[in-house]
Order: structure tokens, then C-alpha cells, then sequence
């Protein structure tokens, strides 16, 4: 019987072997044909913690940090051992309840869970952060976390450096490629912003192996996959912190702008927009408390008028009107106009400030007391140039000067968001005036004298002065001159700024012309009154006139005459005269840089006008209105608030010391608490890291965040 | 005279090929262990002699293990047959006796404390027990095992345990005594009742898998296609056609009652979920009437391929050759849960890839293959058929288990032999396999 079952055994294997053979193809097709799965177990078991670099610092030209790092402590919680906790005692310093404790416990575990560190209280202040390193050995599973925060030692150029926050889900979907994740800070507006890249630096990455309770076990693989975080590269700019400093205090109580260009380079020496607000109040704890204020203000203090600011220029246009008329060869500099207060040749006469005769007798008396008549009319000439028997043509062609001296267009300076402002198309007028052959010059008349729908922003009339200065080139303005280890990429970057635009072929003598002219305007002129002490100078006021209230004072110069250094342009808004106001804070402000301090006379001019208040009724109103009086007065520089923040670098350096101490508490609590010592002063970090440039590689102390991929 | 032979017999007879694979996956389950358990805070020589971790509690088990071995290796082969009818009785009795001694461990009360911490479950012994009482009853002269009564009897001495077994909530064992089959195939059981058997399985996984309409019309239609080919060719053969109508009410009947039966009434929720996840399909916990009563609503609503998942993952990851010994990130932040028992052979699939897996089968091929060599060459029914027991046994929990932890099969607790941690299981398969190996060397006997 058995005998004649023997064929079975092998139908049995058979059976086996096909099984068998299905287990293994079932294996070749996880473990050959699925890469999902590694990575699957990679999401699993590897944890990275991010390793944030020091972000790079920006330096004046005098290599005084404008903006660099310091330390800010968080306290963080690991709930699991968090037990035995004197809570009392907690909730005594940071002046909390129980309630509030156990809400702000839950809130750590249910973004970290119970076995990772989170955030208990973020950025604490110094008396804080002494109170609890003394206490903390009474709260287990408690400890403070460093991280590093932005400071502006100076407290100025808030719109020019603009700040860093934390990423949004909007930000991540631009620049999700980039490695980004949330919980990152990035540079959100102004060169934190444009240079983000070579600011951030490289981030490290350290890898953990996580077990199935999100406890780490230890690092993976022994580091072998850990990156090291390299520190970001610093940034040199031509601003000079002072003159910086003093633009903005002489802005102070008014609506304006200010911007300073060294012509040679097309380097920015300052840049102010009033009414602006202290960069440190946008750090640390600090910025919950003001962004909201800051975004919610009617005069916009984050708004940066220097770079999106429009403008009429008014007079201040005068001398590049008279550029293209030369140019065009439809004058000569001594071409005159008989000028007795009023320009009637359209029809609808417009007024001149001067009715003297022959103070338009030839161009640069006509610059030097700024008479209307003689622009409007060289203005006309322009459009209606002979040359190209159409007054459309004419346009055109006055409309490619404008914008080769860098009117109308961006000028791509390295922030975000420039404004072209307006030099209006002839479709616009086309559109205005019902078509093509409806308009001629004396439509668009008021343009000679830089009114109608023509813009500007404080920086292209500042970059058109040293366009003038220079006698027709100029360079790209800019704040970055060089970047630390400038590679090709940084290269490539900055090659814009480094080379001349020589956008069109004025003839120099033309442009000694309008030089004379507006030197006169400084000696015996409009601005005859304004001096820098030790500086001959050309400057051309301005004030235009403009739908929403009083005149625009404006000012646009450059100095010395003959060497020009420094172009300056000024507005302050809804203020008169550009002789009376603007003027004198170019002036103060050439002297400054020229001279590097001021006279006596020059500093109780800068006294006074620093507290004049030329603040619009209107804005004014919207204060009393919103039971915001205290914000009219802007926001204190230097205020007790930032002491703080230089506090923080000093307990820095004494943390090492108290943890010791405070190990000692824990072992024997009979002894009494040893005082720390008298912290140390601490070499600025920043100096270090200009002189050592080996510094850059190290693990940068930083902010750790806890990311997993 | 019977110590002489015995001495003769135990380096003469006995295949040595089968016991250095015995001892090498033994090796090899400890290894596992140990990969499982390795934590490179501790030092492992000082755990070890604590034995507090399992792999050191496995290497006691093995030594145990071994001691049983040797024993089992000297002691008369006779003396298996003699005890074959009583120890199953023994064996039975015992699985009563859990009903009211027992321990409830994991949710199946199917353990019986010893003394020492240790627990014993009777049903995994039950698995000898019921070889030896197959094997006598089919080698008695007067057993003919074509004929349908030894069958039934058979039937009978194979689920009675495994009913036990259900009772217990130990499906998995129960599942294990269908192994059997392979033995009585062996010695006569129809191949037709195989086919009967596969085509149940394939109505069942249809019925889970198509919706009732689907299938009733799929099955009509057969029906309907085998009557007129009957018809065509055999020029109607009533009797034929009685048979297809037949088997077409019983499948019917099958897909409307019997399976529906089975899952909600005879699987335990957890159970009847982890089958429909396998095919991707969601089971209604409230229609299930054994758990109604026990499982919560609430634990039934929680996906229950978690286990699954990491364990594909876990064995997915080890790729080509694998991450490496103690190197598997899934083992070492103990993702696969039940690991060091169940699920050991992910342990091996991450650290040691395809590679290592497809060795680790290929030996596990050669061994089952080497079996049923031995199976064949004994002269006596009894040492066949319990050979043949003892392959399907080993041939079950090891498709099962790697099946289960591939994703081939639902997850049943099976353990995979000699390689799991727990020194019920080892001993069991020591056992199975050294009285395997002790007929053998007296494979010229004819035994009853």
C-alpha cells in the first residue's frame, strides 16, 4: 500500500516548492523591486535635528556691525521628566498660574510629544533667565536652551536690513526646494531678505535613531551622515552708521526720505525712511508686542519710502530737462527766455517764483533761481524737436532720456521690491486725452517741471545726481560691496553693481553747464543759504506740488563740486518750500560724511530740526482718533527695553559657571548658593569672526530646532 | 541488552545532516534574538548571566533543549508507539485542564503556569501527541486508509485538539493541525478531497473578494457551461448533471451562509478584520457575535495592519544585502512589534536582505526536502507517517509565519520553528524532530 503511494512524496514536494517559490517572489519584489521601503524606515527610525548656523553680519564702511547675533534663552520642557516639578515656584517667576502651566504642558506635548524637548517660554529676558538658572535644579525636566537672535548695536537702518521670521506655509511653498521647514527663520524683507542665501550660511544636520516612542537611542550610524553647520558670510556695505543715524533723527517728526550715494561707486552711504522704527523691537520677544503696531500705523513705518516712495520731483528734474534739450542741440547754455512770472504760451498761464528780469537769461541763471517758464518752454521744445515732426515722436524720444538716466525704471538695487515709479507712456495720454492726435506739448506741460503724472523715488533723483555728478555714468545702486570668500556665484551676483552704466553720449561740457548751474544755485541760488563748511556744492530744490495736501520739500545734491563724493536726495513730505526743510538735512548730512562730525552751529541746527514736527494734520488726527497718541512720538531709540538684549551677551558668558553651581545645589543643599562671579566682558563675537576666518567652519552655536523629514 | 543498542544506535543511525541543521537554526534564532534585543548601552556579557534578556533565557532554553535531545535519542523507539494512544489522552486532558487552570497570556487562556515563571501550553505538545496517536492509528494492520471511516477517525483525532485550540482563542494552533493533511494524503486520502479543499479555499477568498451578485452569476454560469457540455457529450448523463447542481447549491450555499457564518460567528473580530485587510477590504466589527461581547467598540475601529506594515517595511528595507547586522533601524527602535516571536523573521530580512532570506529558505527548503527523504526511507507505516506529521507541522508554521510577515497571509500567532523565541515552541519542535530522529535510526524495524 505504501508502496503504491511512493509518487506522493514527490507531489508533496512539489506542493513545498511551490510555496516556497512564492515566498520568494513575494521577498524579490520587497526587498529588490521597492524602494519605498527603505525610505519608509528611514521616516521611521532616523530623527534630524537641525543644526543652525550664526547668520552672517553686515558691516558699515568703517567695519562697525550694523546687524549681528546674539543669544536669547528659551526655556524647554521634556513632560516625561517632568515630575516632582515646584511648581510654585515656576509659576512665581514667570508670573503664571497653575491653569496656564499645565495648558502650556498639554500644548508641549501635543506638538513634541512626552519624550522630546519643547518650548515652554520662548526669549527670556535677563532677570528671567538669572531668577530661573538659580532655581532651575527645583524643576526637573526644565532646562534653558540657547538660541541665537538677531541685534542691531546701532538700533538704525531698520528698512534697509530689514528682519528675519519665522517661515510660513507660503514662504515653504516657494521655497520648499531649498530646504526649508517649518520652524525655519528666513529673511523676510530688506538685504535679510536679498542675501538670504549667503546669510544663512549651511545648515548641519544631525541624525538620530528614534525607537517607536520617538525616544532617541543615539546618533546613526555614529555620525557618519551628520553635516556640520557652516556659518554664514558676512557682508561690507559703504553705509556709514552715523550719517545713518543722523538722517534718521533728522527725519524725526516728519513723513520723508533720505538717500545718500557715493556717485564713484553707486555705493549707498544711507538710506532712511521716516517714519521708521527700531530694528530691535522686531527681534526676540519683542516682535510679538510691536509687528502688530508697526503693520496696523497709518503712517506706515515698515513702508520703505526711499525705494517705493512716488514722488513728483518738481524742480529737482529741472537739470536733466535742460540735459536733453542740450543734447538734442535745441539750446545752447546760453540760451535765455524772457521771463516775467508767468508762462502763457499754452494758454492757461503758469506762475514762476521770480518776475526780476533776465533771471532766465541764459541756463544757468534759469537753474540757479529755478525759473518755471524757462523749463516749461525747454520742455516744449523737446516734444515738438524738429527733428521728428511729431510731437509723439518727441515723446518718445524725451522718454528714453528719462529713462536712461533711470527715471521710470527699477534700477535694481539689491533690495526687494523697488518701485519704478512713473514716467508716464504716450499710451497713457493716448488713453487721457481720447487718442493719438489730440495731445500735443502743451498737454503734458507741467512735465518740464517735473510735475504732471511723472514719479520718482528719493533713489533714482539721488542716483541721478551722481549720473550728473559723475558727467553721464553712473553705477547700479547698491549696498553689498563685498561679500567674505566672494566665490562666483557671489560673483556673478554683485557684477551688475561693479560696472559703469554709461547709458547715454552727453557731451561733458554739457554737464559742466548744469554743474555751474547748480553750484549757483548754492552761492547765490535757491539755496543760497544752506552751506557745508569747507565744501563747495551743487544741489537743485524742489517743491512740488501734490493732490494730498501741502507741498513736497525736496533736495537732491551732490559734493564736493569738483570731486563729487557723496549725492544726496531729501523729501519731506507735505512740508513747503524744498529749500526750508530738505535742504538743510542734505546739507547736515554732506558735512557729516565730508567732514566726519559736525560744527557747533551745525549740531543745534541738527538739534533743532530733529524736533521739528511737520507730521500731516491728517495722520496726526488718525492718532487721536485710534487713542494712539503714543505713538506719535516715535518709537525711542535707545530705550530701556534693549538693555536687555545686551545683557543676554554678558550672562552668556556666566551660564557655564552657574550650571556648575548649580549641579553643586543639587548634591549638597546645606551650603548656601554661591554668587556668580562678575561676568566677564566678552570679546564681540563679531570682531572674531571678521579677523578669523577659520572661525566660519565650526559647529555654530545656535538655534536647534526639531525637524524630521 | 537494550543500553547496548541504544549506545550503537545513537551515533550509528541517526542523520547528522539533520541535526547540524537543527543546531545552525537554533544558532541562527538566537542571533536573531539577540539583534532584536541588542542595545549598545548595555553591556551584553553582563545581561547574559543575568538572563534577563530573552536571547540569554533562549540560549537556557537551547541548553534545556539539548539535554532533552540526547534523552529523547536514548530511549527505546519503542517506547513511542506504547505511549502513543495514552500520552494524547494525557495530551487532551490537559488542554481541559487549561480551561480551569489556565493563564491568560495575550489574550489566549491556553498556558499553564509551572513552577519557575515559566508557563506550558498543552496545545503546542498536543502537536506530538496527535503525530504519535496518527501514526499508530494509521500503521494498526487493520486500518485501511482508503477506505472513508479511517477518515473520519483520522478527522476526528486531528480536531479534537484543534477545536480545543479555538476554544482557547488560539487560532493559530488550531490552524497548525491542518498540517496533517500532508500525512494522510501520503497514505491513501484521496486527492480528490484535496481538491475539494483548494477549490473551498478559492470560493472562500472569492466570496471575501466579489460581491454576492457577482459571484452567484460567475457560479451559475459555470454551472450552466458544464451542463451543456455534459449535455453535448454525454448525451444526458442525469446523474452528471445531479453532481454539477449539486456543487453548485453547496457553493452557494457557501458564499451566502457559510462564510458569512464563519466570520461572524466563528473569528474572533480581530481575527475576521486581519483576514479582510488582507485583501484591502474593511470588516464591520458589529455584526461579529463572538467578540460582541469582549472587544470593545472602540478597539475594533483601530487598523490592524500596523504589525503588517512595519513588518513589510522592516524586511523591505534590508534590500540586496541588507543594513548590516545590529544596523536594522526598524529592529533597533523596535517598530515590528511581538518581533523576538512572531515576527523574527523581519529581524533577519533587515539586517541580512534577499540574501540573507533567500538562504535562510533555501536551507530551510533543503531541511524540509531531507525529511521527507528520511520520511520515505523508513520500512514501518507508523515512523512514515509520524515523519510526515512532522514535515507538514514544520512546512505550516514556517509558510505561514513568513507568509504572515511578508503580507501573504492574515496574522495568525504562529511561531517560525526554531528560529521565534520561546522555549514551549523549541521544545516542542525538539521534540517533534528528535523522536523523528530516533524512529529513524531504527528505520529497518517495523514498528506499530
Amino acid at each position: 500500500m505504501s508502496m503504491y503511494n511512493s509518487n506522493r512524496g514527490g507531489i508533496i514536494q512539489i506542493i513545498i516548492g511551490i510555496i516556497f517559490v512564492l515566498i520568494t517572489v513575494q521577498l524579490i519584489s520587497l526587498q529588490i523591486f521597492s524602494s519605498k521601503y527603505v525610505l519608509a524606515a528611514n521616516n521611521n527610525a532616523i530623527f534630524r535635528k537641525i543644526i543652525y548656523p550664526d547668520r552672517g553680519i553686515i558691516y558699515d564702511r568703517k567695519k562697525r556691525a550694523l546687524l549681528e547675533n546674539t543669544i536669547s534663552y528659551d526655556l524647554v520642557v521634556i513632560p516625561n521628566e517632568a515630575r516632582g516639578v515646584d511648581t510654585a515656584t515656576l509659576c512665581e517667576i514667570l508670573k503664571i498660574d497653575k491653569a496656564e502651566y499645565n495648558k502650556r504642558i498639554v500644548e508641549v506635548i501635543i506638538k513634541n510629544t512626552r519624550v522630546k524637548s519643547g518650548i515652554f517660554e520662548a526669549f527670556l529676558s535677563a532677570e528671567l533667565y538669572a531668577q530661573l538658572t538659580e532655581n532651575l535644579y527645583r524643576f526637573p525636566g526644565f532646562s534653558l536652551s540657547e538660541r541665537s537672535i538677531r541685534s542691531y548695536p546701532y538700533n538704525t537702518a531698520a528698512h534697509v536690513l530689514g528682519y528675519v521670521a519665522e517661515v510660513d506655509v507660503k514662504f515653504l511653498k516657494v521655497h520648499g526646494e531649498e530646504g526649508y521647514e517649518m520652524g525655519d527663520y528666513a529673511g523676510m524683507t530688506g538685504l535679510e531678505k536679498q542675501y538670504e542665501s549667503i546669510l544663512m550660511g549651511q545648515r548641519g544636520v544631525n541624525r538620530f535613531l528614534r525607537d517607536n516612542k520617538g525616544k532617541i537611542q543615539g546618533p546613526f550610524e555614529k555620525g557618519e551622515f551628520d553635516t556640520l553647520a557652516i556659518a554664514g558670510r558676512n557682508l561690507f556695505t559703504s553705509m556709514d552708521v552715523e550719517v545713518q543715524q543722523l538722517a534718521e533723527k533728522l527725519l524725526q517728526h516728519k513723513i520723508g526720505s533720505v538717500v545718500a550715494l557715493n556717485p564713484k561707486t553707486g555705493s549707498v552711504i544711507a538710506m532712511a525712511s521716516s517714519p521708521g522704527y527700531n530694528p530691535n523691537l522686531l527681534t526676540g520677544n519683542q516682535r510679538r508686542k510691536t509687528i502688530g503696531r508697526l503693520l496696523t500705523d497709518t503712517a506706515r513705518p515698515i513702508y520703505n519710502r526711499a525705494i517705493k516712495g512716488q514722488y513728483p520731483p518738481g524742480s529737482t528734474f529741472k537739470p536733466l530737462g535742460a540735459l536733453i534739450a542740450l543734447d538734442e542741440g535745441l539750446i545752447t547754455p546760453s540760451f535765455g527766455y524772457n521771463c516775467f512770472g508767468l508762462y502763457t504760451s499754452c494758454g492757461d498761464p503758469r506762475k514762476c517764483e521770480h518776475h526780476n528780469a533776465g533771471h532766465a537769461a541764459n541756463l544757468q541763471l534759469a537753474l540757479a533761481y529755478s525759473c518755471n517758464s524757462y523749463f516749461l518752454q525747454v520742455f516744449r521744445m523737446a516734444i515738438d524737436n524738429p527733428k521728428y515732426r511729431d510731437a509723439k515722436k518727441g515723446y518718445l524720444k524725451w522718454k528714453q532720456y528719462m529713462n536712461s538716466f533711470g527715471l521710470g525704471r527699477k534700477l535694481g538695487i539689491d533690495l526687494p521690491s523697488e518701485n519704478r515709479a512713473n514716467i508716464p507712456d504716450t499710451a497713457q495720454y493716448n488713453k487721457d486725452f481720447g487718442g493719438a492726435k489730440y495731445w500735443n506739448s502743451c498737454y503734458m506741460l507741467t512735465l518740464g517741471i517735473g510735475q504732471d503724472r511723472m514719479t520718482a523715488t528719493p533713489l533714482q533723483l539721488a542716483n541721478a545726481m551722481a549720473f550728473i555728478a559723475n558727467k553721464g555714468h553712473y553705477y547700479i545702486p547698491h549696498f553689498i560691496d563685498s561679500v567674505e570668500e566672494e566665490d562666483e556665484i557671489d560673483k556673478k551676483l554683485l557684477e551688475n553693481f561693479r560696472v559703469k552704466q554709461e547709458v547715454t553720449k552727453i557731451p561733458t561740457e554739457y554737464f559742466d553747464v548744469i554743474k555751474e548751474g547748480m553750484h549757483d544755485v548754492t552761492v547765490f541760488g535757491t539755496a543760497a543759504f544752506i552751506k557745508v563748511p569747507g565744501h563747495e556744492f551743487c544741489a537743485k530744490t524742489g517743491t512740488a506740488q501734490n493732490p494730498h495736501g501741502k507741498n513736497h520739500s525736496l533736495f537732491v545734491c551732490f559734493a564736493p563740486k569738483d570731486n563729487p563724493k557723496i549725492a544726496v536726495a531729501v523729501i519731506v513730505e507735505n512740508a513747503g518750500f524744498g529749500s526750508t526743510w530738505a535742504g538743510p538735512i542734505a546739507g547736515l548730512l554732506m558735512e557729516k560724511y565730508l567732514n566726519d562730525t559736525l560744527t557747533k552751529e551745525s549740531k543745534t541746527k541738527v538739534d533743532y530740526l530733529s524736533n521739528v514736527d511737520l507730521m500731516p494734520e491728517s495722520i496726526k488726527a488718525w492718532y487721536v482718533r485710534n487713542n494712539k497718541t503714543e505713538m506719535l512720538t516715535p518709537i525711542e531709540y535707545n530705550n530701556d527695553e534693549l538693555a536687555d538684549i545686551w545683557d543676554m551677551e554678558m550672562l552668556a558668558e556666566t551660564t557655564a559657571i552657574k550650571v556648575k553651581v548649580d549641579t553643586i545645589k543639587k548634591l549638597d543643599t546645606a551650603t548656601p548658593p554661591v554668587k556668580p562671579v562678575a561676568p566677564p566682558i566678552k570679546n564681540k563675537k563679531t570682531k572674531e569672526n571678521a579677523l578669523n576666518p577659520t572661525l566660519k567652519k565650526k559647529k555654530a552655536n545656535s538655534i536647534i530646532n526639531n525637524v524630521s523629514i | 541488552m537494550s543500553a547496548s543498542s541504544n549506545n550503537n544506535n545513537f551515533s550509528k543511525g541517526t542523520d547528522l545532516a539533520v541535526i547540524l541543521l537543527y543546531l545552525f537554526m537554533v544558532a541562527i534564532g538566537i542571533m536573531c534574538i539577540f539583534m532584536v534585543e541588542y542595545n549598545p548601552n548595555l553591556t551584553w556579557s553582563n545581561s547574559f548571566l543575568t538572563a534577563k534578556t530573552n536571547y540569554s533565557k533562549q540560549i537556557y532554553f537551547a541548553i534545556f533543549c539539548a539535554f532533552v535531545a540526547i534523552f529523547i535519542l536514548l530511549v527505546d523507539s519503542k517506547l513511542f508507539t506504547a505511549f502513543a494512544n495514552i500520552s494524547y489522552v494525557l495530551g487532551i486532558l490537559l488542554m481541559i485542564a487549561t480551561f480551569f487552570l489556565g493563564k491568560n497570556i495575550n489574550g489566549s487562556k491556553s498556558w499553564i503556569p509551572i513552577a519557575g515563571g515559566f508557563n506550558l501550553q498543552p496545545a503546542e505538545l498536543c502537536k506530538i501527541f496527535t503525530a504519535l496517536i496518527l501514526a499508530k492509528f494509521i500503521a494498526k494492520p487493520e486500518t485501511d486508509f482508503t477506505k472513508l471511516k479511517s477518515h473520519i477517525i483520522a478527522g476526528i483525532m486531528i480536531a479534537l485538539p484543534a477545536v480545543l485550540s479555538i476554544m482557547q482563542h488560539e487560532l493559530g494552533l488550531a490552524l497548525v493541525y491542518s498540517a496533517f493533511i500532508f500525512a494522510m494524503y501520503r497514505e491513501g486520502l484521496p486527492p480528490v478531497i484535496l481538491v475539494i479543499l483548494l477549490s473551498f479555499a478559492i470560493l472562500v477568498i472569492a466570496t471575501l473578494l466579489l460581491a454576492p451578485t457577482t459571484l452567484a452569476i460567475i457560479l451559475t454560469a459555470l454551472a450552466g457551461l458544464f451542463i451543456a457540455n455534459m449535455i453535448k457529450r454525454f448525451k444526458r448523463n442525469k446523474k452528471n448533471i445531479l453532481i454539477v447542481l449539486a456543487i453548485w447549491l453547496i457553493s452557494f450555499g457557501t458564499v451566502r451562509f457559510a462564510v458569512p457564518y464563519i466570520f461572524n460567528n466563528v473569528f474572533e473580530c480581530y481575527q475576521s478584520t486581519r483576514i479582510y485587510s488582507m485583501i484591502g477590504k474593511e470588516y464591520d466589527c458589529s455584526l461579529n457575535k463572538k467578540s460582541a461581547s469582549s472587544i470593545t467598540e472602540k478597539k475594533s475601529k483601530k487598523p490592524d495592519d500596523y504589525n503588517v506594515k512595519q513588518s513589510k517595511i522592516a524586511i523591505g528595507s534590508g534590500g540586496f544585502w541588507g543594513r548590516g547586522f545590529l544596523k536594522g533601524t526598524q529592529t533597533r527602535g523596535r517598530y515590528v512589534p511581538a518581533q523576538h516571536t512572531d515576527f523574527i523573521f523581519t529581524s533577519l530580512g533587515e539586517a541580512f536582505g534577499f540574501v540573507g532570506t533567500f538562504t535562510f529558505l533555501a536551507l530551510y527548503l533543503f531541511f524540509l526536502f531531507r525529511l521527507i527523504r528520511i520520511a520515505e526511507r523508513q520500512r514501518s507505516t507508523f515512523s512514515r507517517v509520524y515523519a510526515y506529521s512532522v514535515v507538514g507541522i514544520f512546512f505550516f508554521h514556517i509558510a505561514v509565519n513568513i507568509c504572515m510577515s511578508i503580507g501573504l497571509f492574515p496574522v495568525v500567532g504562529i511561531p517560525l520553528p526554531l528560529i521565534s523565541y520561546g522555549g514551549s515552541s523549541l521544545l516542542t519542535f525538539t521534540a517533534l524532530l528528535f523522536i523523528l530522529l530516533r524512529l529513524d535510526a531504527d528505520r529497518q524495524m517495523v514498528l506499530r
